[in-house]
């Protein structure tokens, strides 16, 4: 007998790939896809039930089609097609008990992963510079889906504590990117000209849409020989960029901006509706985080196919060249070697454009 | 003078050559090892000790104005990786290959965020002057640091402001013969203000808990801690050299639990830099600041009042005190983290005296 997997946020971009993704697997009997809205893109073989977590239904859902596997992938810092702060909390929050409790009532249900974000750390200028799964954030996120991660995980706690017979997988992501990801870090980094908070250079990690999907699956199914997919693990391409580099190898320009004044920067472009500059997201581009995944690859046997720096070129190519694409000015650089080679110049040329490094 | 200067510094030498033999090999090979090993180390400089320890690694290279003329030459010269005639060339060739990957963000930090090509090329040679010419920082004893594997440096710290902490960072890195890398440990304070914790961060800085250091060192890096913290570089300047009070001696759990060494570090001439007379606590209370030094010039003379005196500093890097010996659990027993902890203490206190003896002025 087969698995049947449930899946919410089944309408999002991500929740699509992985629906698609999963009734590949073998052992995957069938789909079930759960979204309050209608998903604009094809979900193959699945089964698409329109049902709102936040309300009761869920537990039908589940008892009707016999689930044995909940992936929550709906647990997200924007919402889908308009609609508020507000909302999109209800839905974190409300959505998470919901379906938890329709979970807790039924009794087939044997696997439980949680998309959660590595944002329930926070960032904080006096916190340790690398967390692991066990680190407590100095300052807990006090706001913002940050703060709705920080609850899901209360609450999906509680949840394991009283079904211990249910493997539970929590998956906290770094900043995810792929050619296709639609997340306020993505949109941020896809403007022409990049605010920065002047004074502040924050260690960013990535991890690619594709490792999600990966790592996903592998929490949905039974664990493989001598690994362990209970449990909560970061996940997050190898390697550290800071965002200086980051805006380089984009080749988009930064403009640095006075702590202060970003917030008010943050509301202007939020205003014209660029781009969502939460009061986490700032404080993320003003101390970044970086996490351990040293969990992960010895526990849960994943080890990401994105290195941090892959995640950022893939995205990079698809959203084609910044203003000062990388290759103009090493092209620039190269014309100057080439001019001042030959004939006698000195090295302290250079020394200025180091500092601003 | 030079034979005062010599004489200790040869002294660590041969303790340092038996240093690495102890880390690897088994007890019984230690005994037995000094010996042959020492010798060729002896005889591999006969022309004196002071030409053998100027030419190898220059420890004391950049040393006092007073000292010979090629050994202030020569002292400077390997740590900028300059070599030959036509030099220039290559370091136009290397400086543009730099610029090049700058402007196209190809290099790479740790998850610390430390930016090991900036810190070589750029801030290491922006501090280099204050080290050689201004401070003229005489090393000592920095074989005491081990080739390779992780060890905590800790030194006193004073001066108001932790440029002691910065200069021990240069003469680790342009001093110690494996060129290895010091891996500071700083207030969170420094994390806090904009600008300072960049910069921070990119030189290999990282916040001083317990997670980090035991992080680092696990990862086989030299970190460098200053227990002392605000109370040691905020004292007034009647108590300068004493040392004040260790923390709770969490960096000897620390480096216990890593199975590290800790190499106690003495440094002289920092805390006459700014000699603090009076600490404005009202207005540190109001700017965030742990102390608002009043000096004999700042802030009376605005931003020069800002200038450190041209001190002369010595840096020893004491011998190491082992902790492979104790049990991890070890790290869990107070009384003996009190130990050690005084241990430390003692001996960077007795160097410093000893330090101190030696000097003929606090400017030369």
């Amino acid at each position: 007998m087969g698995k049947v997997v449930l899946v919410t946020g089944a309408a999002r971009h991500l929740g699509g790939r992985f629906v698609r993704r999963i009734q590949r697997d073998p052992e995957v009997e069938r789909v079930i896809a759960v979204d309050a809205v209608d998903p604009a893109h094809q979900l193959g073989a699945a089964e698409f039930v329109r049902a709102d977590i936040r309300r009761p239904e869920i537990a039908k859902v589940l008892a009707e089609h016999d689930v044995d596997t909940v992936v929550h992938l709906d647990v997200t810092g924007t919402a889908l097609g308009g609609g508020g702060r507000t909302s999109v909390k209800e839905t974190n929050v409300i959505g998470t008990m919901q379906l938890l409790g329709a979970c807790q009532k039924s009794p087939r249900i044997r696997r439980l992963v949680i998309k959660s974000s590595t944002s329930v750390y926070g960032s904080a200028p006096r916190d340790p510079a690398v967390f692991t799964e066990t680190t407590a954030a100095k300052s807990l996120p006090s706001g913002g889906f940050a703060k709705d991660a920080v609850e899901v995980e209360g609450y999906v706690r509680g949840f394991a504590r009283r079904r211990p017979d249910v493997a539970v997988c929590v998956l906290r992501f770094a900043n995810i990117l792929g050619p296709r990801i639609d997340s306020p870090l993505a949109e941020y980094l896809a403007l022409p000209v990049l605010p920065t908070v002047l004074g502040y250079d924050p260690r960013l990690q990535f991890v690619h849409e594709d490792d999600v999907i990966d790592v996903l699956r592998l929490g949905a199914h039974e664990p493989r020989r001598s690994t362990q997919n209970s449990g909560t693990f970061n996940v997050a391409g190898d390697g550290v960029l800071l965002l200086s580099q980051c805006a380089r190898r984009l080749g988009r320009p930064t403009v640095p901006v006075l702590l202060p004044a970003v917030t008010w920067v943050g509301t202007a472009l939020r205003a014209v509706g660029i781009t969502d500059f939460a009061p986490e997201q700032i404080r993320l581009l003003t101390h970044g985080r970086v996490v351990s995944t040293a969990q992960t690859r010895e526990v849960l046997g994943f080890s990401p196919r994105y290195s941090t720096a892959e995640a950022l070129d893939d995205f990079a190519r698809s959203r084609g060249p910044g203003l000062l694409p990388p290759e103009l000015l090493a092209g620039a650089v190269d014309r100057l070697s080439a001019r001042l080679a030959p004939p006698a110049a000195h090295p302290t040329e250079a020394s200025p454009l180091h500092h601003g490094a | 003078m030079a034979d005062a200067k010599v004489i200790p510094f040869d002294d660590d030498r041969s303790r340092a050559r038996r240093r690495p033999a102890r880390a690897e090999g088994e007890a019984a090979a230690v005994r037995a090892l000094p010996g042959p090993q020492q010798a060729p180390g002896e005889s591999g400089k006969p022309g004196g000790p002071e030409g053998g320890s100027e030419a190898s690694g220059a420890p004391s290279g950049p040393g006092a104005p007073g000292a010979s003329g090629p050994g202030t030459a020569a002292g400077p010269e390997p740590g900028r990786g300059a070599s030959g005639g036509s030099g220039w060339e290559r370091r136009l060739a290397s400086g543009l290959a730099f610029l090049r990957r700058r402007v196209t963000g190809e290099y790479e930090v740790d998850e610390f965020g430390y930016d090991e090509e900036l810190t070589d090329q750029v801030l290491m040679s922006l501090l280099r002057p204050l080290y050689e010419k201004y401070f003229r920082v005489e090393v000592k004893g920095v074989e005491n640091i081990p080739a390779k594997g992780g060890a905590l440096i800790v030194a006193n710290h004073s001066g108001t402001l932790p440029l002691d902490g910065l200069m021990m960072q240069v003469a680790v890195h342009d001093h110690h013969p494996a060129g290895r890398h010091l891996r500071l440990l700083a207030a969170d304070l420094v994390f806090v203000l904009p600008v300072v914790n960049e910069l921070a961060r990119k030189a290999g800085h990282t916040l001083a808990c317990a997670e980090d250091a035991e992080r680092l060192l696990r990862a086989g890096e030299i970190v460098g801690v200053m227990p002392e913290g605000f109370k040691g570089i905020g004292k007034p300047f009647g108590e300068r050299y004493k040392l004040q009070r260790f923390g709770r001696g969490g960096f000897v759990s620390t480096a216990l639990r890593a199975g590290v060494p800790i190499v106690p570090c003495s440094i002289v001439g920092a805390e006459e830099i700014y000699p603090m007379l009076g600490n404005a606590k009202t207005l540190a209370r109001v700017l965030g600041f742990p102390y608002f030094p009043l000096t004999p010039t700042f802030p009376w003379l605005g931003p020069l009042g800002a200038l450190p005196l041209p001190t002369k500093w010595t840096i020893q890097f004491g011998e190491p005190i082992e902790t492979d010996s104790y049990a991890p659990e070890a790290a869990e027993d107070p009384m003996l983290m009190f130990n050690l902890t005084d241990q430390v203490r003692e001996q960077i206190q007795h160097t410093l005296y000893k330090l101190l003896v030696q000097r003929r002025s606090v400017f030369f």
